[in-house]
């Protein structure tokens, strides 16, 4: 295998862990602030605090990793992505940079106000939708190259039926994925009536999201043929995807095993992430940066996967314990485990 | 292609995000060794005020890491957008130590979080604080590889310029620059040393308050004894970092010393004032001592700005920066060993206000201390962004919206920053350690 695609492997592999865990978080956080709104927050806000706390940090690393990674693997996209992305991640960092003054001054500072529950819930509907401006630049046709530099057309970026399109599926998908999460993490604590409220929101949010992913696909054709060829080409992956899909809404509606719903959620969206990336082969940004020319020079990308390896034997153990400790621990789960500090 | 504007902007918002992050960052690599100790003493002696110290910094604590983790990932970010051309030969030959850091903070973060909610969860106290050195060594070691890429920013090693092209990349020559050795030492130093101070700054302010608890009088021991400890060190090292600087970045060097003419039996000037014209005023002369400083030896030649170039000569006013840097180390050298000595000796006069003021003082400075240093390594480095090899004008953006942006973070980081200090002072204030000694026996 080409050192690129073990470079972009890793990469894709790490932006997956994190949409999936920064969506368990994200969504959280906002049905945490909903029903305090509600008035259900009786219901809902220790199984979610009891959850979040713990893991709010090893989250944002998945994303520090990324972009550090991304660098050091492909150090042309700096320049195409760094000039081009100043306001969109920049807004970005600043809703990330709420989050965590509501986990150092709420949770850790025990500080509570309805305001900080706010703006933290609202954070992470916004989140998705200025990181995931990335995607939809990468598709191209929104960067031009002038005087040799790369320049973002704004008035095309957000007039775009694809801006949105993947906006709302961004959304769609954090609710989805989080209910889903919560739903089985309220049942493995055996509280009834968060599991069944995190259930019927899951499955309020399951079908909006198989629409918007449809729409984006159907978006694309016009937008980037090529990509749009490539993910037909691949039809089969997104085929298995949605039986996963149609499993757990199954799983979900039958009111059984929501262990496995969100095991097959998880493969659900692995299939289509996947598959998504394959069809982006081997571009980073159409038409102007692919994995080959961005690439870094070899004694690099042998130094980086070699650091890599090495620190995943580092990781993979710290993590299972970390896991072990809270999130199968029964006592944890159930909160009868002391949780002062 | 230069945009004068963006190049302005980018420099002034990286500067007030690398001083902010850089207070909450320096907390984080120093304080979790004291914690650590702390709880260390408080089993071994069986001694519950020791544990309690531990339990109280680790709150607040983990109340900076977390603003330290938002405005790292900030500066992380910001690299790129800012400085996209610097990021992008960077990539090529320093992304390996960047890459290790984010194991190192993965693996804080997940202990960290396990340390954090396992209080009282283990009947055997010792295996509790296992789970702190992975922290410890966690921050630490981000601490070496942070300050590991700085290094090569003021001495890149590691590639072989061809035409302009970077070529024959050495991740591991990259790392192992010149400038590596003294300035991961002496940051990794300092940290532990502002740490301690800040936290003898907090038991002498309760004591000032008028806290007569035997508590307060353990921290101020255990933080001021192993402050001197990394003071004295901090000097050692920070006069390798002179020398490191006379052979590989002797501008900087002269420029912090307005040593203007090469010389030898060069003099150390200290303090003072550049007048109008370019004259040295009140400042006051110390014989033979640049020359030891720089070369270890009295009548050693040191190179002066005249050997420069001037347009690669770095700004004048990092003398004051580094005078300040260093005064305040010689001063937390002297307060600490009059705090020993007097302790052995019995004399009372340690115990008065004035002293106890003084002691509060020290955390305060050592933390002006680190933003000066910094100061003087990242000013004294211009014009280059990687000396020698490129211009900071020629590595930064050329986006318009540079400037929008300095005014959203700046915002953000005077929330987190009065937050922070609203939050950390309500949260002692409210339960106070003799409150907190009570409710565990009762
Ligand atoms: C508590 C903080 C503190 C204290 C008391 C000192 N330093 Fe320092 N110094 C730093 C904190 C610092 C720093 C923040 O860690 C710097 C900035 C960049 C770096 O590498 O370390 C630094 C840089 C720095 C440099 C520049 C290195 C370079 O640019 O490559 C020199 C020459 C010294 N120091 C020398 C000293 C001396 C002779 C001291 C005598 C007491 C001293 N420092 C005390
Ligand atoms: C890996 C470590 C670091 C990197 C990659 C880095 C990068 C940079 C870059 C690209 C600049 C632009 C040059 C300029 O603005 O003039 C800069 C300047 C600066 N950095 Fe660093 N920096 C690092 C560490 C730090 C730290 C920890 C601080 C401390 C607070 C710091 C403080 C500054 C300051 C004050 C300037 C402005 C100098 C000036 O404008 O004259 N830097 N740095
Ligand atoms: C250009 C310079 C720097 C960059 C790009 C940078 C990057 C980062 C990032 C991305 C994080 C968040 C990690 C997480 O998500 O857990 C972070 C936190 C941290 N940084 Fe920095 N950093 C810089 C300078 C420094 C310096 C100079 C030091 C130490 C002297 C330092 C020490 C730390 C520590 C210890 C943390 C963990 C938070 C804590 O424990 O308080 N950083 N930094």
């Amino acid at each position: 295998m080409d050192l690129e695609i073990i470079g972009i492997l890793v990469l894709w592999t790490f932006l997956f862990g994190y949409t999936m865990i920064a969506s368990i978080d994200f969504g959280a956080g906002f049905f945490n602030a909903y029903s305090e709104f509600t008035g259900k927050e009786h219901i809902l806000s220790s199984i979610i605090q009891r959850y979040l706390s713990p893991v709010w940090e090893v989250t944002n690393v998945f994303l520090v990793f990324f972009f550090v990674g991304i660098v050091g693997f492909f150090p042309r996209t700096a320049f195409y992505y760094g000039t081009t992305l100043l306001v969109p991640v920049g807004i970005a960092i600043i809703l990330l940079g709420i989050r965590g003054a509501y986990y150092a001054f709420a949770t850790y500072g025990k500080t509570k106000q309805k305001r900080y529950t706010f703006l933290y819930g609202a954070s992470g509907l916004l989140l998705p939708a200025s990181l995931s401006i990335v995607f939809t630049i990468s598709e191209g046709g929104f960067v031009s190259i002038n005087h040799g530099e790369p320049r973002l057309d704004y008035w095309a970026l957000f007039t775009s039926p694809l801006t949105w399109g993947i906006v709302i599926l961004s959304i769609t998908a954090l609710l989805y994925i989080s209910a889903v999460f919560l739903t089985w993490y309220a049942d493995q604590a055996k509280d009834k009536r968060a599991s069944q409220l995190l259930r019927t929101y899951a499955l309020t949010w399951a079908f909006p999201t198989i629409i918007a992913a449809v729409g984006i696909i159907y978006i694309l054709r016009s937008h980037n043929p090529i990509h749009y060829e490539n993910l037909l080409q691949l039809w089969w992956m997104f085929a298995i995807s949605f039986i996963f899909f149609l499993g757990t809404v199954w799983l979900l509606i039958r009111k059984i095993n929501y262990g496995l719903a969100f095991t097959l959620l998880v493969a659900q969206f692995a299939f289509a992430f996947y598959g998504y990336g394959f069809a982006h082969y081997p571009y980073l940004l159409y038409p102007h940066l692919t994995i080959y020319d961005s690439f870094t020079n070899k004694a690099m990308a042998i130094s980086l996967i070699s650091a890599f390896i090495a620190g995943l034997a580092l990781l993979i153990p710290s993590l299972y314990l970390l896991l072990k400790l809270f999130l199968f621990n029964k006592d944890y789960v159930h909160g009868q485990a002391s949780r002062h500090y | 292609m230069i945009n004068e504007d963006a190049v302005y902007y980018s420099r002034i918002l990286t500067e007030l995000t690398l001083s902010f992050h850089i207070i909450y960052a320096t907390i984080g690599v120093g304080i979790p060794l004291f914690i650590m100790i702390a709880q260390w003493i408080g089993i071994r002696k069986n001694d519950e005020h020791y544990i309690l110290l531990a339990r109280r910094w680790t709150r607040g604590y983990a109340i900076t890491v977390a603003v330290g983790v938002v405005t790292g990932t900030a500066i992380g970010l910001l690299l790129s957008l800012l400085w996209p051309k610097f990021m992008e030969v960077a990539g090529h030959i320093i992304a390996l130590p960047l890459f290790m850091e984010t194991f190192a903070f993965f693996f804080e973060a997940i202990f960290l979080g396990i340390y954090l909610y396992t209080w009282d969860r283990f009947a055997n106290q010792f295996k509790h604080l296992l789970l702190l050195i992975p922290v410890a060594i966690g921050s630490s070691v981000s601490a070496v590889f942070i300050t590991t890429v700085n290094a090569f920013m003021n001495s890149p090693r590691g590639f072989d310029l061809v035409n302009g092209e970077l070529m024959n990349a050495n991740p591991i020559v990259a790392m192992f620059n010149p400038s590596m050795p003294t300035k991961v030492s002496h940051v990794v130093a300092t940290a532990f040393m502002t740490s301690a101070f800040i936290l003898a700054s907090i038991a002498a302010y309760r004591i000032l308050r008028g806290s007569k608890h035997v508590y307060h009088r353990k921290a101020l021991h255990l933080t001021l004894t192993t402050g001197l400890i990394f003071s004295v060190s901090s000097l050692i090292i920070g006069d390798l970092s002179g020398k490191y600087l006379a052979q590989y970045q002797p501008e900087k060097l002269a420029a912090a010393e307005w040593h203007f003419e090469t010389q030898k039996e060069a003099p150390l000037l200290l303090l003072g004032f550049l007048s109008d014209d370019g004259d040295v005023r009140f400042s006051i002369k110390i014989p033979y001592a640049l020359s030891i400083l720089a070369h270890g030896s009295p009548t050693a030649e040191v190179t002066g700005l005249d050997r420069i170039p001037k347009d690669e000569r770095p700004p004048l006013y990092i003398h004051y920066l580094f005078n300040i840097m260093v005064g305040i180390g010689t001063l937390l050298i002297i307060v600490p060993l009059l705090y020993w000595i007097g302790i052995k000796r019995k004399w009372t006069w340690i115990k008065n206000k004035t002293f106890m003021w003084l002691l509060v003082l020290g955390g305060p400075l050592s933390m002006i201390a680190i933003e000066a240093g910094w100061w003087l390594n990242e000013v004294g480095r211009q014009p280059w962004v990687l000396y020698g090899v490129m211009r900071t004008a020629e590595g930064a953006t050329t986006s318009e919206q540079v400037d929008l942006m300095l005014w959203m973070f700046s915002a953000l980081y005077m929330m987190l920053g009065i937050g922070s200090v609203i939050v950390l002072t309500r949260m002692f204030n409210k339960n106070p350690i003799e409150r907190e000694l009570k409710e565990r026996y009762t």
